[in-house]
């Protein structure tokens, strides 16, 4: 038995899963149009490989990965590609985004497979990564990080894979009911991750509010024999996050600003496994996943939802009124995203659609619109998991004081919550983070951008100086290969002029009719030079008298 | 489509600064009824005029500040403010007092800062304070613990006393009060007599820190631990105030006990109790971080020792507390917990 230990602070909250666990999951109804943002993930967006009008299959490439961190994106089902447009997705910014659309023809063809693996353990973990990294396979915990980036050690040793299956919000049922009904293909993708990172042990965590997952689980790897330990963590809310997970199934805690690969960890969510093994085993890339719907719904459950599907369909097909919808929350009550309008599609990341009705049958207790200052009661101190001071966080956040706010470690906040969620006086902390935390990204921006033109503009400096320089010394060769020393200018225009005096006296031949003259005829010479110097100084100095 | 988008988190635990509130006032009851049974109706009645003033300052302050009058009234905190004055008011001192000290803490120790929230000092303690500079006549007459045994003061008799000055039996002020058993040893001690010898020659001091006052005291203990129970306050600032005075307290009584008092009289004895778990605990004026909390307490609690055995005052509570509040962000900043992930853990 492992011995587990603790993190610190967190808080209970009331589970609301029993309601989404009572049906088995069901596939969620085929809708008329598909709705696929280009970026569902973590890094840059997909890139459109097909046009409007194209006939697509289900599974094929509609998109390619953009960048390294990307995620390519398939067809979730055979259609017509409609158009490629701008639609709200599920985002907190509220922002419309690139999607493709796909007009579904409602036949479910597939695309020709592609590969047969009968072995995945004989593939190099390098050919398995590619192969989930081509599924378009990202973390379907929440973040969306593509997940064969996460798979790659980079030759570093993994001492342990932990498949992460605590689902620690309420309401969300979704991975409980993937392991309780998918435990066997759960666990053949957690045993593929494990080649992909060649890890020494492998540990599912599960939240121990859910003994029939735990159950499930055991008897599959009971069955198969396999070298993995399935470990139950105490319902506490954020034990899910990654790294309070490997916090309390190991002690250890994920550097500031680092990794769990830097401790030997690689954290994944269970249906990242469950879509792992569908692409290497069945040749599927990740165009579907288990989504609970709950909340006003007259039948909470999870459905198998095709990516892409409109959140509308999904709330309708769980016999909600979508007339007297006040309030969607995509994802958890905690750290969900409340969108604008229910047209919004369900991406790889959705895992939950939590639903409010303007009828308050299912009520959400929320924070009141109208909060009072901080009292420093500390209770947020309490019950934050990574040891912060939210109150002076928050007295700094306010205040505009980022350097303060870094002072106080405000990147190292996950923005699980528990802070906002305990506060008595209702004050919206989690929003004053994150309002900080964009506001000294954009100033690092901004700072940057100011960097690069100081750069450049200190560069042409630079470049004009050189060149000004270069031409200097130029004219300066060209012109004074003896006087180097340029201190002796004088000396050097001296020489010039011998120069050419020299020259145009070894040239010039004096006049003939001036050599040979008597004494008399120079005298009368010298006389009339004289004369003519006296008249040029007069004219010289007479424009200057009028002047005056 | 309107849906409302509100951020995350979507759900709330329902706490509000208006139940904390309130369970800090339930839990002084005990204590307040304690006072009463030894000490007559006086508390009562000042308490009924400190809260009045101090719900009637803070009304007054936050429409001259053009703030919400229903939420910030609704917190409970200025009743709380009150409740802790009058509880540091002789009982039978005049209406006016209540009033001033009420008022003042309201006024300028708490809305001439911000208000809630931002007074960096306890705003039952400023007007404490500055009553007893001000009337220090008034604010030392202390009701005698014995006279209600003999003699029978009822509740318009002390009506009388507050309002209009009348004393029954034709007794004045000075007959029916004392002083406290921490000033009287203060005084005592002045004149060459031992700690035991001022004890045993006074019934004031009951068992071990002063009739009547023990009991209170007891009360204010339960009612400490009950507010630690419930998690509105942390055992930081008590344990650190309490355990401060019993090791200095018992140093210097082991030392010499003719000179210095036991640790449990210093406990029991004056505002401690009510101190360490009711007033250092305001978390508005208080230190925040949880190792800050102790290094505040261990402040308190040698100020406390300090003051009361070689300053000017017989009691120091006030003092050390004012005292603290000021050292509070200084200690906050230097007292930050690590940071998960932060070196010095294990990682």
């Amino acid at each position: 038995m492992r011995r587990l230990h603790q993190f610190k602070g967190g808080v209970v909250l009331k589970g609301h899963k029993k309601d989404s666990t009572l049906m088995p999951t069901q596939p969620a109804r085929l809708p008329a149009s598909l709705v696929l943002p280009l970026k569902q993930h973590i890094g840059s967006a997909a890139e459109p490989v097909v046009a409007v009008g194209d006939k697509v299959l289900k599974g094929q490439l509609i998109a390619r990965a953009g960048d390294t961190i990307s995620a390519p994106l398939h067809a979730p089902s055979s259609g017509t590609i409609r158009a490629i447009a701008n639609h709200p997705v599920p985002h907190p910014s509220g922002l419309p985004a690139p999607c493709i659309f796909i007009d579904s023809d409602g036949e479910e063809r597939w695309r020709p497979r592609q590969h047969q693996i009968f072995n995945f353990a004989e593939l190099r973990p390098l050919e398995l990564r590619e192969i989930i990294r081509d599924a378009g396979i990202v973390g379907l915990g929440g973040a969306g990080f593509p997940a064969w980036v996460k798979l790659d050690p980079e030759g570093r040793e993994v001492d342990t894979l932990i498949l992460n299956g605590a689902e620690c919000e309420p309401y969300i049922t979704c991975d409980e009911m993937l392991l309780r009904e998918r435990a066997l293909e759960v666990l053949a993708g957690l045993l593929m991750m494990r080649h992909a990172v060649q890890a020494k042990h492998c540990i599912i965590a599960i939240e121990n509010n859910k003994p029939k997952a735990v159950r499930a689980l055991a008897e599959e790897i009971r069955n198969t024999g396999a070298d993995v330990e399935v470990v139950e963590v105490p319902t506490i809310y954020p034990t899910g996050s990654e790294k309070q997970l490997i916090q309390i199934l190991t002690g250890k805690e994920v550097p500031s600003g680092g990794l769990p690969i830097d401790i030997g960890m690689v954290c994944h969510n269970v249906g990242t496994a469950y879509a792992v093994y569908r692409a290497v085993e069945l040749d599927q890339p990740l165009i579907s996943r288990y989504v609970t719907i709950a909340g006003s719904v007259a039948h909470a459950r999870n459905l198998e939802v095709l990516i892409g599907t409109p959140l509308g369909n999904l709330i309708e097909q769980c016999g909600g009124n979508r007339q007297t919808l006040q309030r969607v929350i995509v994802g958890g009550p905690m750290m969900g995203v409340a969108v604008h309008t229910d047209a919004v599609p369900a991406i790889k990341t959705t895992n939950c659609v939590l639903v409010e009705s303007a009828m308050h049958d299912v009520p959400l207790p929320s924070r009141d619109a109208f909060s009072l200052p901080c009292i420093r009661c500390g209770q947020c101190a309490d019950a934050c998991p990574i040891n912060l001071l939210p109150q002076q966080l928050y007295w700094y956040a306010r205040a505009q004081n980022y350097d303060r706010v870094q002072d106080y470690h405000l990147f190292d906040c996950i923005e699980c919550g528990c802070c906002d969620y305990v506060c008595p006086s209702q004050i919206p902390l989690v929003s004053y983070y994150r309002h900080a935390k964009g506001k000294i990204w954009e100033q690092e921006e901004e700072k940057r951008r100011a960097d690069r033109a100081r750069q450049r503009h200190q560069f042409h400096e630079l470049r004009l100086a050189r060149e000004k320089k270069e031409r200097a010394a130029r004219h300066k060769k060209k012109r004074t290969p003896v006087a180097k020393g340029g201190d002796d200018k004088k000396a050097a225009i001296e020489a010039a002029m011998a120069r050419v005096r020299a020259k145009k006296a070894a040239q010039e031949v004096p006049p003939k009719n001036t050599t040979d003259l008597t004494p008399a005829q120079q005298a009368k010479i010298d006389a009339v030079d004289a004369e003519r110097a006296k008249a040029r100084q007069a004219t010289e100095t007479t424009p200057a008298d009028e002047e005056t | 489509m309107n849906l409302i988008t509100p951020p995350a988190p979507h759900i709330h635990s329902g706490n509000r600064v208006s139940s904390m509130m309130t369970k800090v006032i339930l839990a002084l009851i005990p204590a307040i009824i304690a006072y009463t049974w030894f000490f007559g109706w006086g508390l009562v009645i000042n308490t009924a005029i400190a809260v009045t003033t101090a719900v009637a300052s803070e009304a007054l302050m936050l429409r001259l500040r053009r703030r919400r009058l229903a939420p910030f009234l609704g917190d409970g905190s200025a009743i709380l403010t009150g409740m802790l004055l009058a509880f540091s008011i002789p009982p039978l001192a005049p209406w006016w007092i209540t009033v001033l000290g009420a008022a003042f803490a309201l006024i300028v120790g708490k809305h001439l800062y911000g208000g809630l929230g931002y007074n960096p000092f306890n705003p039952a303690m400023v007007g404490y304070v500055m009553l007893l500079i001000s009337f220090p006549r008034e604010m030392t007459a202390w009701m005698h613990p014995y006279i209600l045994e003999q003699l029978e003061i009822g509740f318009t008799d002390t009506l009388g006393m507050i309002f209009l000055g009348h004393y029954p039996y034709d007794l004045s002020l000075d007959a029916l009060s004392s002083a406290t058993p921490l000033d009287l040893v203060k005084t005592e001690l002045g004149t060459n007599n031992t700690v035991s010898e001022i004890m045993a020659n006074n019934a004031l001091f009951g068992d071990f820190a002063g009739t009547g006052w023990e009991w209170v005291g007891n009360w204010l203990l339960l009612g400490g631990v009950l507010l630690i129970y419930q998690r509105v306050i942390t055992w930081h600032i008590p344990v650190a105030i309490l355990s401060t005075l019993f090791v200095i307290g018992s140093f210097f009584f082991l030392a010499d006990p003719d000179t210095y008092p036991s640790p449990l009289f210093h406990i029991f004895g004056g505002a401690t109790l009510i101190g360490a778990f009711f007033i250092a605990t305001d978390p508005v004026s208080a230190s925040t971080t949880p190792r800050g909390r102790i290094v505040y307490g261990i402040g308190i609690g040698v100020l406390i020792y300090v003051i009361r055995t070689w300053g000017g005052y017989p009691d120091a509570v006030a003092f050390a507390v004012l005292l603290m509040n000021m050292a509070a962000p200084t200690i906050d900043y230097y007292t930050q917990p690590r940071v998960y992930g932060h070196p010095g853990g294990k990682a």
